[in-house]
C-alpha cells in the first residue's frame, strides 16, 4: 500500500500514486475537474486557471499540483464554481469568439465549459482586440481572434511532433501566438497530420475543407456536456 | 543576408560559447551594437545556439529592453510612474516631445534618438527622473529636458550630460552619476560600515550547518517582500540533491517605489557579495548570480570592479578566506526591462535566457531551480543581514525588531513628504512614527509595499512595519492631501497591465478589466453595483493567478475599496432617469443623427 496516497476530494476519500497531479487521480476517481489548457498527452501548463481547487484551504491549479497524503482537496463549491465561471467569462471578452458562426462550434471547449457553467453572456465588456489570421497554409488555418493562449498546440508541437512550430511572443495582454517562421504558417514545417493541429481546444487552428464534415447537432458536445466522459467512469462504478 | 550582420551576430554568439542559456546576454549585446534584434539577427542567433527561431523572437518580444524594431542610438527613458507624476513629469515629458519633434513611443526622422515611458526606474526619492541610455538624470524640469536634448544633438553621449555628481560612491570614477544617495537613518544592520572578510572569516571557522543554525537563530526573514525564513530556505537547499548548487542574490528591484537596494548596491556592495558567499558556504554551492536589473546597468563597472578586489583578496575564488576546498566566484547577470523577473521562479528563467514566464511550483527553486539545480534566491538586503549575523552574532541582529521580526528594515520613503529617501529603522515601528521622521505628517494615504502592497488610510496609521501586520519589501509611498487614492489605483492598474506575463488567464485578463470599470468611475459613469463587481473581479485574480503578480495586483483596488470606500461612493450613483449610468444617451443616438441628417428629439 506505499505505493498509494491517500486525499480527500469534497469529501470523497481518493486514491492517488506518487507523481499523479490532483487532476490525474481525480480523473480516475471518475471526478471531473473543469479544465482548457491541460490535456492528455501533454506536460501540465497551468495557464488557464480553470481548475482550481483549494488545496487545505489554499488555491492551487489541480492540473500542477501534486497529490499529497491526507490533504483535503475542494473542487465542486459554489465559490470554484463561481471563481472559475469568471474565468471563462474572462476568456470570452480577451478574443473575438462568434460561435455561432464558428466552425468549431460543437466541437470548442471554451463553448462547451461555458454551457457547463450556466454562461449565457458574460457579464465583462468585449475588449474586441485586432488580431490577425494566416490562411497561408494550403491545408490549416490560424484564426487568432479565437486563440485562448492554452499553449496546447506549443506543448503538441514540440512534445508529440518532435517539432517546434509554436511559441508564444510579447507579454500580458500583447501576448499571442506565434509560428517558427518570420510570418507565415506555410514557412513553417506543420503537417496537417500534426497533434499540434488537433491539440487546440477552440477554433484557432483548424484543419482547411472539413470543418462541416460533421454535422452541427452532432457533434462532441452538442449532447453530452463536457467532462461527462471522466464523470461515467465514476456513475458506472458506484 | 547583410555579410557584416551575420558576422558580428555570429562573433557575439560565438563570445558567448554559442550557449542557450546565455541568450539573455546574446540579445542584449545584439541590441546595443545594433538598437535592435532584427528578424535577420534573430536567425542567426536560433542557428548559432541551436534553438528555434521562434524561441528567439518569445525572449525578444518579451523584454522592454529588447525591439526587433531598430531604436534610437540614444533611448530617453522618462519615468512617469505614480510618483513622478505627482512631481510634475507631464511638464517634463510635453518638453522633451516637442523639444524632439515626436511623441513617446517615437524614434526622431533621422533615427538617433528615441523617447519612451518607463515605470519606476528606483529614483522615486529624486524624481522625475529617467534613463538616457544607461545614464540616470533626476530632478528633471522642462528647461534641463530641453538642454539635455539640445546637448544630445549635438554630442549623442549620455555619459556628458552629467554635469554634478552624487554622493558617496555615485562619485566613483566607475559610476559617476548624478544620483544622490539619500541616506536619512543609518541603521546598525545594513547600512552600517562594513569590515570586509571578517563575516566570512566567522563563517569559515564553523560549519555549513552551523551557519545555517545561526540565520535560524536570528529569526532572519527574507526582506524581497514573500518574508520566508532565510535559514529554512537554506536548509531545503543544502539537503536537495544537484551536482550544482547556485545562490542567486535578486538585485530586480522593480516594485514601484523601491530603491534601497539601489543605495546598498551603491555603498555596501562587499556586505552583499559576503552575504552571497556565506550562502554559498552553507548550502554547498561553487557559483553565485546576482541578477541586476537592466535599470541600474550604471552601477555595473562598479560592482565587476568591487568583485574583482575580492578576487584578488581572496574573499572569492579557489579556496575562499584561506578554506581548503571552498570555491566560489559571483557573476552579474544583466535583467532588460521586467518587473515580473523579480519573482524568483521567473528570474531564473531569465537566467536561463528564456521569457521572464514564472515556473509551475512545486518543485521549488530549493529542489530545482537555475538549470534544475537546487537554488537558493535572495533580496539584497536579505544576504546583507546575513553577514552582519555572522559578523555580529544572531543575539546582535535579534536584540532589533520584535519576535516575528527580526532586525531593522530599510525603507524606501517618497511621495508627498520633505525627506525622502532611504531609512533604515528596527521592525515594529509604528507607521507614524515613520512618517513624522520622513516629514509626511499631513499624509492623507500610504501605500505601504509599492503597487502590489495595501493603501493605508490615517486611522490605520498606529500599525506597525513588520511581517505580521503591515508587511513590505521596503517601498512606502506618501499622499497628500491634494491627492486622489482612486486615481493612484488606476495608475497601479496600469503597471501591472503593462508589466504581466500574460501566462495565466486571470491575471492577463482580469487586470484590464479592473481597469476599465474604474476608469469609468472615474470618469462619473459609476453606478453602485459597480463596487461589488469590483471586489468580486479582484477576488478572483488574487485567488486564481498562478503567480504573486496576479495574486497581489487587485490590492490597490481591494485595499482602497476597504479604506477609502467613502472616495468610491462619492463617485457612484443612481440616475434619477432610470438610465444605466454608463449609458450616454446622446452618444448612443450620434451616428444615427449623423446618418438622418438632423437631431434626434430624445437626445437634447
Ligand atoms: C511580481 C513579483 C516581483 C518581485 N520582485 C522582487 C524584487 O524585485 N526583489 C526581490 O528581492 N524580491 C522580489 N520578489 C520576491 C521574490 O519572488 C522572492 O520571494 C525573493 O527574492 C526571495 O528573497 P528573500 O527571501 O531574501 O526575500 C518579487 C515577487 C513577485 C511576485
Ligand atoms: S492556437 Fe489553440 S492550442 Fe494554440 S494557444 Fe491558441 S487556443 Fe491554445
Ligand atoms: S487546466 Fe489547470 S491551469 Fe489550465
Ligand atoms: S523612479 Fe519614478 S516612481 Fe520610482
Amino acid at each position: 500500500m506505499s505505493n498509494t496516497i491517500t486525499f480527500m476530494i469534497d469529501g470523497v476519500e481518493i486514491e492517488g500514486k506518487p507523481g499523479q497531479t490532483i487532476m490525474q487521480a481525480a480523473d480516475e476517481a471518475g471526478i471531473y475537474i473543469p479544465r482548457l489548457c491541460a490535456f492528455k498527452g501533454l506536460s501540465p501548463y497551468g495557464a488557464c486557471r480553470v481548475c482550481t481547487v483549494m488545496v487545505n484551504g489554499r488555491p492551487q491549479a489541480a492540473c500542477t499540483q501534486p497529490v499529497a497524503p491526507g490533504t483535503v482537496v475542494e473542487n465542486d463549491t459554489e465559490r470554484l464554481q463561481h471563481l472559475r465561471g469568471n474565468i471563462v467569462e474572462m476568456m470570452f471578452v480577451e478574443g473575438n469568439h462568434y460561435c455561432m458562426f464558428c466552425e468549431k462550434s460543437g466541437n470548442c471547449e471554451l463553448q462547451a465549459m461555458a454551457y457547463r457553467f450556466g454562461i449565457a453572456a458574460p457579464k465583462y465588456p468585449y475588449l474586441f482586440p485586432e488580431r490577425d489570421v494566416d490562411a497561408s497554409h494550403p491545408d490549416i488555418l490560424i484564426d487568432r481572434n479565437r486563440c485562448i493562449l492554452c499553449g496546447r498546440c506549443i506543448r503538441a508541437s514540440s512534445d508529440l511532433d518532435g517539432k517546434n512550430v509554436f511559441q508564444f511572443v510579447g507579454r500580458g495582454k500583447d501576448k499571442q501566438i506565434a509560428v517558427n517562421a518570420e510570418a507565415r504558417l506555410a514557412d513553417t514545417d506543420i503537417d496537417v497530420t500534426d497533434q499540434a493541429v488537433s491539440s487546440c481546444p477552440v477554433g484557432a487552428i483548424l484543419k482547411k475543407r472539413v470543418g462541416y464534415a460533421v454535422p452541427i447537432g452532432e457533434r462532441l458536445y452538442d449532447h453530452k456536456p463536457i467532462g461527462s466522459d471522466i464523470e461515467a467512469a465514476r456513475t458506472a462504478g458506484s | 543576408m547583410s555579410g557584416t550582420l551575420e558576422n558580428t551576430v555570429k562573433d557575439i554568439c560565438r563570445s558567448h560559447s554559442n550557449d542557450r542559456t546565455r541568450m539573455m546576454d546574446i540579445v542584449r549585446e545584439v541590441q546595443a551594437r545594433f538598437k535592435c534584434v532584427s528578424s535577420e539577427a534573430m536567425d542567426v542567433i536560433a542557428a548559432a545556439v541551436g534553438t528555434h527561431r521562434v524561441e528567439v523572437e518569445s525572449v525578444v518580444s518579451f523584454y522592454t529592453y529588447l525591439s526587433e524594431k531598430p531604436k534610437g542610438k540614444v533611448v530617453i527613458r522618462l519615468c512617469n510612474d505614480i510618483i513622478d507624476k505627482m512631481h510634475g513629469v507631464e511638464r517634463v515629458a510635453q518638453a522633451f516631445s516637442d523639444a524632439l519633434g515626436i511623441k513617446f513611443g517615437e524614434t526622431t526622422p533621422d533615427g538617433t534618438i528615441s523617447l519612451e515611458y518607463t515605470p519606476c526606474i528606483g529614483l522615486c526619492d529624486q524624481a522625475p527622473a529617467a534613463l538616457i541610455n544607461d545614464v540616470p538624470v533626476t530632478d528633471l524640469h522642462r528647461s534641463i529636458a530641453r538642454q539635455i536634448v539640445a546637448d544630445l544633438k549635438k554630442h549623442m553621449d549620455p555619459k556628458r550630460l552629467v554635469h554634478r555628481l552624487g554622493d558617496g560612491n555615485n562619485a566613483h570614477e566607475l559610476v559617476q552619476s548624478m544620483v544622490v544617495n539619500n541616506i536619512r537613518t543609518e541603521g546598525p544592520m545594513v547600512l552600517s560600515p562594513v569590515n570586509r572578510g571578517e563575516a566570512i572569516k566567522q563563517a569559515l571557522a564553523i560549519s555549513p550547518v552551523e551557519v545555517i543554525r545561526a540565520v535560524k537563530t536570528a529569526r532572519l526573514r527574507g526582506r524581497g517582500g514573500a518574508g520566508f525564513p532565510t535559514g529554512m530556505k537554506w536548509e531545503f537547499t543544502r539537503a536537495a540533491t544537484g551536482e550544482e548548487k547556485y545562490v542567486i542574490c535578486n538585485a530586480d528591484e522593480g516594485e514601484p517605489g523601491t530603491f534601497k537596494d539601489r543605495v546598498i548596491l551603491t555603498e555596501r556592495p562587499d556586505r552583499v557579495f559576503a552575504g552571497m558567499t556565506i550562502a554559498g558556504y552553507a548550502i554547498g554551492a561553487k557559483t553565485g548570480i546576482v541578477y541586476l536589473r537592466g535599470e541600474y546597468a550604471y552601477l555595473r563597472p562598479y560592482l565587476e570592479h568591487v568583485l574583482e578586489r575580492r578576487r584578488n583578496d581572496g574573499l572569492l575564488g579557489q579556496n575562499v578566506g584561506g578554506k581548503e576546498g571552498f570555491n566560489f566566484d559571483i557573476v552579474i547577470q544583466m535583467g532588460a526591462g521586467a518587473y515580473i523577473c523579480g519573482e524568483e521562479t521567473a528570474l531564473i528563467s531569465s537566467c536561463e535566457g528564456l521569457r521572464g514566464d514564472p515556473k509551475n511550483r512545486p518543485p521549488f527553486p530549493a529542489q530545482k531551480g537555475y538549470l534544475d539545480c537546487p537554488t537558493v534566491v535572495n533580496n539584497v538586503e536579505t544576504l546583507c543581514c546575513v553577514t552582519k549575523i555572522l559578523e555580529r552574532g544572531p543575539g546582535a541582529f535579534n536584540e532589533y525588531g520584535s519576535q516575528g521580526s527580526a532586525g531593522t528594515k530599510l525603507l524606501s520613503i517618497s511621495g508627498d513628504c520633505k525627506l525622502p529617501g532611504v531609512y533604515e529603522l528596527p521592525f515594529g515601528i509604528k507607521l507614524s512614527e515613520v512618517l513624522k521622521q520622513a516629514g509626511a505628517e499631513d499624509a492623507i494615504a500610504v501605500q505601504v509595499g509599492g503597487a502590489s502592497g495595501a493603501m493605508v488610510a490615517p486611522n490605520e496609521f498606529e500599525r506597525t512595519i513588520c511581517f505580521d501586520d503591515l508587511a513590505t519589501g521596503g517601498a512606502i509611498m506618501v499622499f497628500g492631501p491634494e491627492r486622489n487614492v482612486l486615481e493612484v489605483a488606476d495608475y497601479f492598474l496600469d503597471f501591472f497591465i503593462e508589466e504581466s506575463c500574460g501566462y495565466c488567464t486571470p491575471c492577463r485578463v482580469g487586470n484590464v478589466l479592473l481597469k476599465e470599470r474604474l476608469d469609468r468611475i472615474l470618469a462619473g459613469h459609476g453606478e453602485p453595483a459597480d463596487l461589488d463587481y469590483l471586489q468580486d473581479l479582484g477576488e478572483t485574480i488574487k485567488t486564481t493567478s498562478r503567480c504573486g503578480l496576479g495574486q497581489t495586483s487587485p490590492n490597490p483596488v481591494l485595499t482602497t475599496l476597504k479604506n477609502f470606500r467613502s472616495a468610491y461612493e462619492a463617485l457612484v450613483k443612481e440616475r434619477d432617469d432610470g438610465l444605466q449610468p454608463s449609458f450616454d444617451l446622446s452618444e448612443a443616438v450620434g451616428d444615427a443623427e449623423q446618418i438622418a441628417g438632423h437631431k434626434s428629439v430624445h437626445a437634447d
